[in-house]
C-alpha cells in the first residue's frame, strides 16, 4: 500500500462570524493515498467543502494536525503554503474562479509561470487543446460558456502535472451532459497525470467511479 | 410616470444610509466647496477693498499729477472743495547707508499726512516725531526690508540724493500701501520739505505727485468727479475716489479671481468623472432591483424617476455640504488669511460665491449623471435571469443626449457670464474638453498596449498579471486615467507656462538687456556721465534718451479712453522723447526733416499703433506737464520691449519738448562683475541719479508671477485632490474583484509578495501613463500659452515634467498600497466560498 499524500489527524475547524462560533468539522482522522481518487460525500453543511479546503490549505484547522504532500500544514506560513501548492496541488471549485482580467490561455498559464516553466504559454496552450479549447485560447471567462469556463479551469488545475486535484463539485453549475464530459476529462487527464484526486460530490453515481468513498456528516465521518 | 411611488420607493431605498453614496457625495462636496471657498475669499477681498476704500486711497478722493506739482489754480480748487489736503511725492531713488546702497520708493509727506488711518512704527510713536529726527537730522522711516537689506538700526544715518536723515523707525504699517501698486523698491518715507536739500526733485527729474482731499460728509464724489475732469482734465490729472480706493488690485482679484473659479471647475470636472462612475457603479448593483421592479409592472419612467431622486437627494446634500465647507473654511480662517493677505478682507457668508458654487454644482451633477442613469432605461425584466449588463454600454437616448449638451452649453454660458471673460471661459472650457477626451483617448491606448504587451512579459508573472488587469476586462485605466490625469495636466500646464514666463525673463534677458537704467540724469550732467561710463573697461555700450512723461488725452480730438478702450497705452502716464535723426526701426511713413521746427510731429510704436487703430495722420493730443501738445503721426516704428532696452511708445520732434523741463534716461550694459562697482561710482558723482539694477527689477517680477503661480498651484491641487477621490472612489469599487483576484492567484500558489508586486505595477504603469499624458496635454497648453498669448518662445521644462509624472506614479502607488492590505489578507477559503 502506498504511503497518505495527505493525513488529517484528529482535525477540527471552527468559524467565527457575527452569531458566533461554528463548529464545522470534528476530530476528522484520514488518510489519502498517493494515486487514488476519494470521494468526499454527504448533505449540504456536512463540512465536505471545508474539508477539501484543509487538505489544500486554503483553510487552517483550528485543532488537530494536517498533513500533506509530506508537510504539517499548521507550521508552515500562508507563502509557504501558496509555494507549497504551487505546481503540487491543483483545486477546481464548482464556480470555476477564473481570473476575469486573463484569457483562457493567460488563465491556464498562471500556475506554471508561478512554478517557473520556462515554456508557461505553449504548455499551456496545449493542456487547452487537451480539454477541447484551443479555439478558445484568447477569450475572457466573461465571453465563454460555463462549461468552458470549468474545463478551462480543469486545465488550470491539471497543467502543471499536480501530484494532487482537489474539486469541489466541479459540476455542480453545469447541465448534466456538460458536468459528465467534465467528470471525465477531470478522471482522465488525473490518470493520465498520475494525480490523487479528491472530489467532493452530491452524485452517488459519481462517487461510485472513484476508488474510495468517505461520507461526512455533521461535521464528522460517518 | 408614477412619481409619488417612484419617491415611496426612493426613500425606502436612501433608508439603506449614504455607503454606497460616499465617493459620489465627496466628489460634490469638495468640487463645490472648491468653487464656493474661490468665491467667497474674492468676495471678501473685494468687500474689504470697497468697505477701505477711503483708508486704502488715504483720503475721499485723489487727483495725480505727473512730475510736477499742483499749480495754483489747481491747489485752489482742491482747498475750496475740501475740508483738508494732504500732498504725497512719490518717486525712486537710492538710499545709500555709507558704502551700500538700495532701491527705494520715496513717499515724501506734508503735515496732514495721512487723513485717513494711522502710520504703524516700530518703535512705536508719532510719525510727525519721527520725521522730525534728531540731532537738527531730519528723520526716516523705512520698510523693515530695506532696514534689513541695508543691515541698519534706528538711528544710523542714510542719505538720498544729497541729503541726510536719520533713520527714527521701521515702517510695518502704511495706511494707503496696498494702493500704491507695484514698486520696485521697498519704502522710505519722508517729509517733503526736507528733500529741498536733496537735489532729488528738480525741473525734469521723475516724481509723481497725489493729492487727497477730505472731503465734506455730502460731498457727491461723482459730481466732483466730473467737475474735476472739466475743469482740470486738460493738465492731465488722474482722478481716484473712495469708491474704488485700490482699482488695480480690485480688477486684479477680480480677474484672478474669476481665473481660478474656472481652475475649480476642472476640479468639478475631475469630480464629474467620480459622480458619473460611482452612480454607475451604484446602479450596477441595483440591476436586479431594477429588473425586479420592471418585472413587478413599473415603467421605465417610475424606474427612472426613482433613481433619479435617490441621485437628487444625494446630489442636494453635496451641495449644501460643499457650500458651507467652501465658504465656512475661509469665514472661519479669516483672520488668519488676512493677516497673510496684502491688502484688507472682510470674511462672511455672502450668497453670490454661494449661489455660484450651487448654479456649478447643480449643473456638473446633473450632466455627470443623466448618462448612467438614462441606462436604467436599457435594464429589462429579463436582466434577473440574463446578464444584465448587456444593455448598459449603449448610448443614451437622442432626447437625453440633447438634454446634456443643452446642460454643458448653459454651464458655458453662466460661467462666461460669472467670470465676465467669454474668451477665457472658452478657451478653459476647449482645455478641459480637449484635456478629458485625450486622456480618454489615451486610457484606450494604454489599454491596448498592455493587451500587445502581455505576452511579452513570459515568466514575469507579476507584470503579465498587471498588464492583464490594465488591458482587460474591469479594468480601472479609464477611470484612473480621466480622474488623476486632469489634475496632473493643469499643474502641468501651470507648472510649464511659469517656467517658461520665469525663464523668459530671468533666464534669457541678462544676454541682452542692460545692466542698470538710471533714470533723473540732467542734461548738464550728461558730459560727464558719458565720459565716466565710456572710460570703463567693464562697461560695454551706453544709450540715452531724453525722458519726458505724458498722458494720451485725446485721439482725434475724441477722448483717448473712448477711442482706444482699455489700451494700456492710455491708462496713466507713458515715456515720451524726442529725437532729430530716425534709428532705422521706421516700418512706415516718413520720419521728420533733422532741423524740422513746424508743427508737432509723432512716431508711433506700430504694434501698439496697430492695436488701438492708429495710423499715419491721426491726432495725438498728449499732456505733458500740464501743457496740450497736439501731434500728427508721420511715421510707424517697430519697437522691441522684450530686450529690456530704451523704448518708447512716442517720439516727437525735438522742437515740440526740448524747451520742456525734462531729464535724460541712460542704460548702461556692463560686465557682470562690475555692476556694483558702477552704481556705487555713478550715484556718488551724481547723488540725484538713481540707478536701477535690471537684474533686481526683473527678480521682483518674477516674485510677483511666482505668487501667481502659487494662487494658480493651489487650484489645481484642489482639482488633484479630487482626482485623488475619484481614484480612491474607483479603487474602492474594484476592492472586491482585486480580493478575489488575489484568493485565486494565492490558490494557485502566488505568494503575497507577488501579488503586491503586481498591484503596484499596474498602479505605476497607470500613474506613468496618466502623468506622461498630463506632460504632454500640458506642454500644449504651455506652448499655446506662451506661443498665442505670451509670445514668448516655448521650451519644455523637464524638472516639471520629471515631477509631474513621479506626483502620478506616487498617488497611484500609494492609492493602490493602501487598498493593496485586504486583497493580500483575503483568505483563500472564504473569498472562493463566498462565491460559490
Amino acid at each position: 500500500m502506498s504511503s497518505p499524500i495527505v493525513s488529517l489527524k484528529n482535525t477540527g475547524l471552527t468559524l467565527r462570524s457575527g452569531a458566533g462560533a461554528v463548529e464545522i468539522l470534528k476530530g476528522i482522522s484520514l488518510d489519502v493515498n498517493e494515486g487514488e481518487a476519494l470521494a468526499l460525500v454527504g448533505p449540504s453543511g456536512s463540512g465536505k467543502s471545508s474539508l477539501l479546503m484543509l487538505m489544500g490549505g486554503l483553510e487552517r484547522a483550528t485543532t488537530g494536525q494536517v498533513s500533506a504532500l509530506g508537510q504539517d500544514l499548521g507550521t508552515l506560513g500562508e507563502d509557504a503554503l501558496a509555494r507549497l501548492r504551487r505546481g503540487n496541488m491543483g483545486v477546481v471549485f464548482q464556480s470555476f474562479h477564473l481570473i476575469p482580467t486573463l484569457t483562457a490561455l493567460e488563465n491556464v498559464a498562471v500556475p506554471l509561470e508561478l512554478a517557473g516553466a520556462r515554456n508557461a504559454l505553449d504548455r499551456a496552450a496545449e493542456q487547452l487543446e487537451a480539454v477541447g479549447l484551443a479555439e478558445r485560447a484568447r477569450h475572457y471567462p466573461s465571453q465563454m460558456s460555463g462549461g468552458e469556463q470549468q474545463r478551462t479551469a480543469l486545465a488550470r488545475a491539471t497543467a502543471p502535472r499536480p501530484r494532487l486535484i482537489l474539486a469541489d463539485e466541479p459540476t455542480g453549475n453545469l447541465d448534466s451532459a456538460t458536468g459528465a464530459a467534465i467528470i471525465d476529462l477531470l478522471f482522465d487527464l488525473s490518470a493520465q497525470h498520475g494525480a490523487t484526486l479528491v472530489l467532493v460530490t452530491h452524485d452517488p453515481a459519481l462517487a461510485e467511479r472513484c476508488d474510495r468513498t468517505v461520507t461526512l456528516q455533521d461535521g464528522r465521518v460517518a | 410616470m408614477n412619481l409619488r411611488v417612484a419617491a415611496r420607493l426612493a426613500g425606502r431605498e436612501l433608508r439603506g444610509g449614504l455607503a454606497g453614496f460616499r465617493i459620489l457625495l465627496a466628489c460634490i462636496v469638495l468640487g463645490v466647496a472648491a468653487i464656493a471657498a474661490v468665491g467667497t475669499i474674492r468676495t471678501s477681498i473685494e468687500a474689504g477693498l470697497s468697505e477701505k476704500g477711503a483708508e486704502l486711497l488715504g483720503g475721499d478722493a485723489e487727483i495725480g499729477l505727473t512730475y510736477r506739482f499742483a499749480s495754483e489754480e489747481e491747489r485752489a480748487w482742491m482747498d475750496s472743495r475740501a475740508e483738508a489736503v494732504s500732498e504725497i511725492v512719490d518717486f525712486r531713488s537710492l538710499a545709500v547707508a555709507g558704502d551700500d546702497r538700495a532701491l527705494t520708493q520715496v513717499k515724501a509727506v506734508d503735515a496732514t499726512y495721512p487723513l485717513l488711518g494711522a502710520v504703524g512704527l516700530d518703535p512705536a510713536m508719532p510719525l510727525e516725531a519721527a520725521l522730525n529726527g534728531q540731532g537738527g537730522i531730519p528723520g526716516a522711516v523705512m520698510a523693515p526690508a530695506l532696514i534689513a537689506r541695508l543691515a541698519l538700526e534706528t538711528g544710523d544715518t542714510i542719505r538720498l540724493g544729497t541729503q541726510d536723515f536719520v533713520l527714527m523707525a521701521a515702517l510695518v504699517d502704511e495706511p494707503d500701501g496696498a494702493a500704491a501698486g507695484f514698486a520696485l523698491g521697498p519704502r522710505t518715507l519722508v517729509r517733503t520739505g526736507d528733500l529741498q536739500a536733496s537735489s532729488l526733485l528738480r525741473e525734469g527729474t521723475l516724481f509723481s505727485t497725489r493729492y487727497r482731499l477730505d472731503l465734506p460728509q455730502d460731498a457727491s464724489l461723482a459730481a466732483l468727479e466730473t467737475e474735476a475732469k472739466s475743469s482740470l482734465g486738460t493738465s492731465g490729472i488722474e482722478w481716484r475716489d473712495a469708491r474704488a480706493g485700490a482699482p488695480g488690485i480690485s480688477e486684479f482679484v477680480d480677474r484672478l479671481g474669476a481665473f481660478l473659479i474656472l481652475v475649480g471647475l476642472s476640479g468639478l470636472a475631475v469630480g464629474g468623472v467620480g459622480i458619473s462612475s460611482a452612480v454607475r457603479s451604484y446602479l450596477a448593483r441595483k440591476t436586479a432591483t431594477i429588473a425586479t421592479l420592471r418585472t413587478l409592472g413599473a415603467d421605465r419612467g417610475t424606474v427612472l424617476a426613482t433613481y433619479f431622486l435617490q441621485i437628487g437627494v444625494i446630489g442636494g446634500l453635496g451641495l449644501l455640504l460643499g457650500v458651507l465647507l467652501g465658504a465656512g473654511v475661509p469665514v472661519a480662517l479669516g483672520p488668519v488669511i488676512e493677516a497673510r493677505l496684502p491688502v484688507p478682507a472682510s470674511f462672511a457668508f455672502y450668497a453670490r460665491p454661494m449661489i455660484e458654487a450651487v448654479i456649478y454644482g447643480t449643473l456638473a451633477v446633473l450632466i455627470f449623471t443623466l448618462a448612467p442613469l438614462s441606462r436604467i432605461e436599457n435594464i429589462r425584466a429579463a436582466s434577473l435571469f440574463r446578464d444584465g449588463g448587456a444593455g448598459a454600454r449603449r448610448l443614451p437616448r437622442w432626447t437625453m443626449l440633447a438634454l446634456i449638451t443643452g446642460l454643458v452649453a448653459v454651464l458655458l454660458a453662466v460661467a462666461a457670464a460669472f467670470s465676465g471673460n467669454l474668451r477665457l471661459t472658452l478657451w478653459s472650457a476647449g482645455g478641459i474638453i480637449g484635456a478629458l477626451a485625450l486622456l480618454w483617448l489615451a486610457a484606450w491606448a494604454v489599454q491596448g498596449l498592455a493587451r500587445v504587451m502581455r505576452p511579452m512579459a513570459r515568466g514575469r508573472p507579476a507584470l503579465g498579471w498587471a498588464l492583464a488587469a490594465i488591458g482587460g476586462p474591469g479594468s480601472t485605466a479609464v477611470p484612473a486615467m480621466l480622474s488623476l490625469g486632469l489634475g496632473l495636466t493643469v499643474l502641468a500646464a501651470v507648472g510649464q507656462i511659469d517656467g517658461t514666463l520665469r525663464g523668459a525673463i530671468t533666464g534669457n534677458l541678462p544676454d541682452r538687456a542692460p545692466s542698470f537704467f538710471f533714470v533723473d540724469l540732467q542734461a548738464d550732467q550728461m558730459d560727464g556721465f558719458r565720459k565716466m561710463t565710456d572710460g570703463d573697461p567693464a562697461v560695454t555700450r551706453v544709450d540715452s534718451a531724453p525722458m519726458l512723461r505724458g498722458v494720451i488725452t485725446a485721439i482725434n480730438g475724441q477722448d483717448a479712453v473712448e477711442v482706444a478702450g482699455d489700451h494700456w497705452v492710455v491708462q496713466g502716464d507713458r515715456g515720451i522723447t524726442y529725437a532729430a535723426k530716425a534709428d532705422g526701426t521706421v516700418t512706415s511713413g516718413e520720419w521728420w526733416p533733422e532741423d524740422y521746427d513746424g508743427p508737432p510731429q509723432i512716431s508711433f510704436a506700430a504694434e501698439e499703433a496697430l492695436e488701438m487703430g492708429l495710423k499715419i495722420g491721426d491726432e495725438i493730443t498728449v499732456n505733458v506737464l500740464g501743457r496740450d501738445i497736439i501731434a500728427t503721426i508721420t511715421s510707424l516704428r517697430d519697437v522691441d520691449f522684450s530686450t529690456a532696452g530704451i523704448g518708447f511708445i512716442m517720439v516727437m520732434n525735438p522742437a515740440a519738448l526740448e524747451a520742456a523741463p525734462h531729464s535724460v534716461i541712460a542704460t548702461v550694459y556692463a560686465e557682470d562683475g562690475a555692476e556694483a562697482r558702477i552704481l556705487r561710482e555713478v550715484s556718488t558723482a551724481y547723488p540725484n541719479v538713481t540707478g536701477i539694477a535690471v537684474r533686481d527689477a526683473i527678480d521682483r517680477v518674477a516674485q510677483l508671477l511666482k505668487g501667481l503661480a502659487a494662487a494658480t498651484s493651489w487650484g489645481a491641487s484642489a482639482t488633484l485632490l479630487t482626482g485623488f477621490l475619484v481614484l480612491i472612489g474607483a479603487a474602492a469599487a474594484d476592492q472586491n474583484a482585486r480580493i478575489f483576484e488575489a484568493a485565486v492567484l494565492k490558490t494557485l500558489g502566488a505568494s503575497r509578495a507577488r501579488i503586491l508586486t503586481s498591484l503596484a505595477m499596474r498602479a505605476v504603469l497607470l500613474g506613468a501613463a496618466a502623468g506622461v499624458v498630463a506632460i504632454g496635454a500640458g506642454a500644449l497648453g504651455g506652448w499655446a500659452v506662451s506661443h498665442y498669448v505670451l509670445e514668448i518662445e516655448y521650451n519644455i521644462l523637464w524638472t516639471s515634467a520629471l515631477v509631474i509624472i513621479c506626483g502620478g506614479i506616487l498617488v497611484t502607488l500609494l492609492t493602490a498600497l493602501a487598498f493593496a492590505m485586504r486583497p493580500l489578507a483575503a483568505r483563500p477559503a472564504q473569498v472562493l466560498r463566498a462565491r460559490e
